[in-house]
């Protein structure tokens, strides 16, 4: 029995509240608790280990069934990809005859014998280290640029936009400042697949941006063109794309103005991406409030001033996203070059499966693995920092 | 209005360029244009056709054979993908930790690998490296097979008599449409309840299930048998069928079962509990409350799932599956070198695809809009 104290009522001046057995009941009395009851401590079947696994694992029949189920999937999927991933995986060897034995697993030495090829394609030996200068640039210049505090983030992401590119673009050909040319037929694997997804996403974006500010014009002909534009690229498959570049692009160029194959799937997937792009920043441009353009218009601003400095940085910053998203889809997309002939990351491996000193019935199984296993790192990576981003741009009006 | 005729302007210019460029490549290249070709003899086999198609068939007809394999795929795909990504998506949001817990891993796993890949991954890796024809893996006894060369199955011959069956089953779908209209003026005029659903079923099943005992079953399987090095008879599904339909039923599935998560927690919780306080039962709260709402969030992303589907379709061309891109952007452009005409064909079949879909879509918002005051 908790301790309890019989109060006069005379001793408490507060009137206002009416409280049972006030003032003016016969006993004039009422009881106050002045410490709290001591906690119990809560069900043992709600916590600690057990008690989680009660609420979460068995509460129900149903749902005992549905973890019986589970744990038979796990069972069924995961020995099996371990012992082949590991336990029986053959990590060194020259050349095929290390994975022919008896109930091999992966053929790891396959990827090892090759990994110069699947990250530089057949770039020139002696010319790689310029490969390795570009990616290490970049990182440095990504890494920093993806936490928010980092100071001098503004021209990071100048430099990354602008001078990178460029920069990149005269390391990787050559042909100037003595170093040697580098043609693109050689270049290949995972410096393919980089070079088309972020020239697809860098000459996209302002592109997409103009067709989406085209798409939202008072004026009905640059209207209807970037519409009739957008819908077109949106409505068909990449890969006719890929081809219309590939076959028709040289069709449509005076005689003797060529481009080499890179840069012509190049210019196809910057249109493509670029209408997904447009979309993307129209959604941007549509969450903001007309009282931004109205605020903009009174203040005198005209239209390129308004669009450059009230409403582009609210739209693309709240669409950051969506322009994560678009790249992811534009990375993985990036494989379809195989199909029309350049060697990005799947199609150097794939093209390795042909080479007899490694042709065993594990070598496919292993290269995809493989080929997989980065692109899911990317793609990954990629979709959790704009869940981050999202998350963080969302603080303001979620509530706590 | 000057800037506007400036743009009209430059765009007629930029045409007139390219159409002028084209022209005069295409002579120099000795090419011909216009669409004549559709009509000669395409003079190239395809391995899978859903309607007659010889090697002295036309291009016109390759070309119909092409899309109407895209469309077999497109559906085929669209079928399994919904139903994994409707399972997945609710699977992910059971309360049951491990489940739950699976579907996110199958989410994050297959939508982050690029769909080429997972493609070729099932074609070479996996559906190749199966046994011969003469070490098959056999299915239910000996009546289907599964080896390197495909998948075969048993096919359902009609006999005499079949056409009763497939008349008893569009009686019994006439009848489930009348019952409907009947239950549903019933239940206007005197608010009874009919168990449509259940007794729809029955009808659907039973029905025809009677004729078909009472005629005395006028099928007969067709099984395929191994003569010589391969099977005869029977249904063949080729292995880039499979790897197709396999890998993007397993690939889309993922992005709807996020689709399917996001419109189910987009009903929120008050509606349930609003439900539950006007007595509702859990079954009905979910077939009249919640799903109605949650399709509404659904269906638009669920549609451009199922474009982007269709579109994916094409990288078939990777693997040789005849489909539109492979067959007429691939061996049709190879023959007859008529890239403008070929690819205008390819890509114009594909936009008028989504436009149509996005017609049907805007049709369906109008109408299902939440229709406020």
């Amino acid at each position: 029995m908790p301790e309890m104290h019989w109060l006069n009522a005379d001793m408490n001046d507060d009137t206002s509240r009416p409280v049972a057995g006030g003032k003016n009941s016969a006993q004039n009395l009422r009881f106050v608790r002045e410490e709290f009851l001591a906690e119990e401590p809560a069900p043992v079947s709600t916590v600690g280990i057990s008690g989680w696994m009660r609420i979460n694992l068995f509460s129900s029949p149903l749902n005992i069934i549905l973890t019986a189920f589970s744990l038979y999937l796990v069972w069924l999927i995961v020995p099996p990809v371990i012992e082949w991933a590991f336990i029986n995986a053959i990590w060194e060897g020259e050349d095929r005859n290390a994975c022919l034995v008896d109930n091999a697993g992966a053929c790891w030495a396959f990827i090892d014998a090759k990994f110069g090829q699947i990250i530089y394609g057949r770039y020139t030996i002696d010319e790689r280290w310029r490969v390795d200068l570009v990616y290490l640039i970049g990182a440095g210049a990504l890494i920093p640029l993806l936490f928010e505090k980092m100071p001098g983030r503004r021209y990071l992401a100048l430099f990354l936009i602008l001078i990178y590119p460029v920069f990149a673009f005269v390391l990787l050909t050559g042909g100037n400042f003595g170093l040697p040319h580098v043609e693109t037929a050689l270049w290949g694997g995972l410096l393919v697949t980089l070079v088309v997804a972020v020239v697809g996403i860098v000459a996209s974006l302002p592109l997409g941006i103009l067709l989406a500010l085209g798409r939202r014009s008072d004026m009905p002909v640059v209207r209807m063109f970037c519409i009739g534009f957008i819908e077109l690229w949106r409505g068909v498959p990449l890969i006719t794309v890929l081809f219309m570049a590939s076959v028709m692009l040289p069709l449509f160029l005076p005689e003797g103005v060529n481009f080499d194959k890179l840069i012509r799937v190049l210019i196809g997937v910057a249109l493509f991406s670029s209408a997904y792009m447009a979309e993307v920043v129209r959604g941007g441009l549509q969450a903001i409030p007309r009282g931004q353009y109205e605020a903009a218009h009174a203040l005198g601003l005209s239209y390129w001033q308004s669009m450059g400095f009230i409403i582009l940085p609210q739209a693309l910053r709240m669409v950051i996203p969506g322009i994560v998203n678009t790249f992811i889809g534009l990375f993985k997309d990036t494989t379809l070059v195989l199909i029309v002939g350049l060697f990005d990351l799947l199609g150097i491996i794939q093209l390795n499966f042909t080479d007899p000193n490694w042709s065993t019935p594990q070598t496919a199984a292993t290269g995809y693995a493989f080929a997989g296993l980065i692109f899911w790192a990317f793609c990954f990576g990629m979709s959790r920092y704009s869940i981050r981003v999202e998350n963080k741009l969302n603080e303001g009006t979620r509530r706590a | 209005m000057f800037f506007q005729a400036l743009v009209l302007g430059s765009f007629g210019l930029f045409v007139w360029f390219i159409v002028d460029n084209t022209i005069t490549n295409l002579e120099k290249q000795n090419i011909a244009s216009g669409f004549d070709f559709m009509s000669t003899t395409a003079g190239f086999g395809i391995v899978q056709s859903l309607i007659d198609y010889s090697e002295e068939a036309s291009y016109g007809r390759a070309f119909l054979v092409a899309l109407l394999n895209t469309l077999l795929v497109s559906a085929l795909g669209i079928f399994f993908a919904t139903i994994i990504g409707f399972l997945i998506g609710i699977a992910r949001l059971s309360p049951n930790w491990l489940l739950s817990r699976l579907a996110a891993v199958y989410i994050e796993t297959f939508r982050n690998i690029p769909l080429l890949l997972q493609i070729l991954f099932w074609y070479i890796a996996v559906l190749s490296n199966l046994p011969g024809p003469r070490n098959s893996l056999m299915l239910w006894g000996d009546a289907g097979a599964l080896n390197s060369r495909g998948l075969y199955l048993p096919a359902p011959v009609p006999q005499d008599g079949a056409g009763f069956v497939v008349a008893a089953l569009l009686v019994a779908v006439a009848i489930i449409f009348g019952l409907r209209h009947w239950a549903r003026r019933r239940q206007l005029e005197t608010g009874q309840q009919f168990p449509l659903f259940r007794v729809g079923c029955g009808i659907l099943i039973s029905l025809p299930l009677v004729v078909l005992l009472l005629t005395g079953i006028p099928y007969t399987a067709e099984i395929p048998e191994l003569r010589g090095f391969n099977y005869r008879g029977g249904i063949r599904l080729i292995p880039e069928l499979m790897a197709l339909v396999i890998a993007l039923a397993i690939y889309t599935a993922a992005f709807i079962a996020e689709i399917v998560r996001a419109g189910i927690q987009s009903v929120s919780w008050g509606q349930s509990e609003a439900a539950m306080a006007l007595g509702l039962r859990p079954g009905v709260t979910l077939r009249l409350i919640i799903i109605p709402q949650a399709m509404r969030v659904i269906i638009p992303p669920l549609t451009s799932q199922y474009l982007n589907l269709t579109k994916n379709s094409s990288l078939a061309a990777a693997m040789a599956y005849p489909e539109l891109t492979s067959v007429f952007a691939g061996t049709v452009l190879n023959q007859t070198g008529q890239a403008i005409e070929v690819l205008g064909i390819t890509m114009a079949v594909y936009l008028s695809i989504s436009l149509l879909t996005s017609l049907a879509m805007n049709w369906y918002n109008a109408r299902n809009a939440l229709v406020e005051r």
